[in-house]
């Protein structure tokens, strides 16, 4: 505690980056993974192909790929992009499976009826099969947020700023309070990211919270 | 490219195969640690998972730990952990380490493949007159089998990546490559390292997906019980027939399928 107060400055600007660097990679790769994954649910032949793709890219170490990506890229290991290029690649291995299940998991009824009352390919998509498939896509945001939290602090071996440093430098110096924090406030960010998400998932998709609630017989 | 081409040239030069720190040593260094450390998350959480599974009480406990552990950054523990022991027992530390990010997944994959049996298959277990070990031993553990290799497999991929960071704390692994070289700047040294250790994160998934498959019982897909004596085509394309010919079935299906 007596370590946190006298270090306050550095912990709170410490998790202000952590916060900026992990927030690239769950929006973009959120953004990347819908069309992929609701591709691979539309076409059964590529389905295979693509959720085995995706996941030989989560099966590949944090530390290896920040080593690989800079030569294929063109970029500097040191660099931020380099980490956040990697988390995306992660959020998207991560996704493309939960965007897949989510798409497959509205009723097909459901899909015949927006036909049947009018709607158009983009209309329907929009309009039904995205509110419909919010409440699975929300579930699996809120892994790959959470996750990409914890990931974010193994870039600091790459020099990236981040809670991790409080890791690298607290163990350094044998200060365990400064390890401890790090590990704390790691944590607490990848709570507040999952209560956001929460919230927002409560405010953008009322009707989940029904959903939630037990089936009844014969409903 | 060219530092592609310098990384094959370290990854394929005689003096990493010899001595002190060589390539087959820091794999072998790498796999002890994995096994070491599944192993012993495996004694600890695949019981706990089946006894929660089978009694059905608990679920939640495990749902939420699961989701904590996530949370969880795994080299901040390795160093906490190191700290709180002692540098001279950075070993058992680092396992410990390595033992607590294994128990999740396991445990998961235990509970959820005891959960998923439908009652009724145990139910007429227990009605051809099998002892409660009888149906333990014959009918759950087979049937949860898939989804146990599932939670073996998400154990193993988190520890073998979290085994490459354990060199920071003065062990070996094929993470020690990386983390000495990174600030002495020899980059081809530290691709090559990071390619031998995707070949050796990939090899142990494509194997433990293959021993999935191997295990699944006749009659299970996915995790899921299928009658095998007359399949229905469970395919978008036939709801309409199949609800003519059974408008029973085709809800009751439907309903299984949205946990």
């Amino acid at each position: 505690m007596e370590w946190l107060l006298a270090n306050w400055e550095l912990v709170g600007s410490l998790t202000l980056d952590h916060m900026r660097i992990s927030l690239i990679p769950i929006v973009l790769g959120f953004l990347i993974s819908l069309p992929i994954g609701w591709f691979a649910e539309r076409v059964p032949a590529t389905r295979g192909l693509v959720l085995g793709g995706v996941g030989i890219l989560y099966t590949v170490p944090s530390l290896a790929l920040f080593m690989l990506l800079p030569p294929m890229l063109g970029i500097s290991v040191l660099s931020e992009a380099n980490v956040i290029i990697a988390l995306t690649i992660y959020a998207v291995a991560i996704m493309v499976r939960t965007v897949a299940d989510a798409f497959a998991s509205i009723e097909p009824r459901a899909l015949r009826a927006a036909t049947a009352l009018g709607y158009a390919e983009w209309g329907r998509f929009f309009a039904v099969e995205l509110p419909l498939a919010g409440p699975v896509l929300l579930a699996g945001l809120r892994v790959v947020a959470v996750s990409t939290v914890s990931l974010v602090t193994v870039g600091v071996l790459v020099g990236i700023q981040s809670l991790g440093y409080l890791f690298t430098d607290g163990f350094q110096r044998r200060i365990i309070p400064e390890v401890l924090t790090g590990v704390v406030m790691t944590f607490l960010v990848a709570l507040l990211f999952d209560a956001v998400l929460v919230a927002l998932g409560r405010v953008i998709m009322p009707w989940s919270r029904l959903a939630t609630q037990p089936a009844r017989a014969g409903a | 490219m060219d530092l592609f081409l310098e990384a094959l040239a370290w990854l394929f030069s005689p003096e990493q195969y010899q001595g002190e720190g060589s390539i087959p040593q820091r794999t072998m260094e790498h796999l002890a640690y994995t096994a070491g450390a599944t192993l012993i998350a495996a004694l600890v959480a695949v019981p706990i998972g089946y006894f929660i599974g089978h009694t059905g009480r608990g679920g939640t406990w495990v749902v939420g730990i699961t989701g904590a552990a996530r949370a969880l950054p795994s080299f901040g523990l390795i160093l906490l952990l190191v700290l709180l022991l002692g540098v001279s027992e950075r070993v058992t530390a680092s396992l410990v380490a390595l033992v607590l990010l294994g128990i999740p997944p396991l445990m998961a994959g235990a509970y959820a493949g005891m959960q998923q049996i439908p009652r009724a298959t145990v139910d007429a277990a227990r009605a051809q007159g099998m002892t409660e070990w009888q149906i333990v031993g014959k009918v759950e553990i087979p049937l949860s089998l898939p989804l146990l290799l599932g939670g073996l497999r998400g154990a193993v991929l988190q520890i073998v990546a979290t085994a490459t960071l354990v060199a920071y704390v003065g062990l070996g692994g094929l993470g020690y490559d990386i983390i000495q070289g990174i600030p002495l700047r020899r980059f081809d040294q530290t691709i090559g390292a990071a390619l031998v250790i995707v070949v050796v994160a990939l090899t142990l998934d494509g194997l433990l997906a293959a021993a999935t498959r191997w295990v699944t019982p006749r009659g299970v897909h996915q995790g899921r019980l299928a009658d095998v004596r007359a399949r229905d085509s469970l395919s978008r394309t036939a709801p309409v027939a199949s609800a003519v010919a059974s408008p029973e079935k085709e809800i009751t299906q439907q309903r299984k399928t949205t946990p």
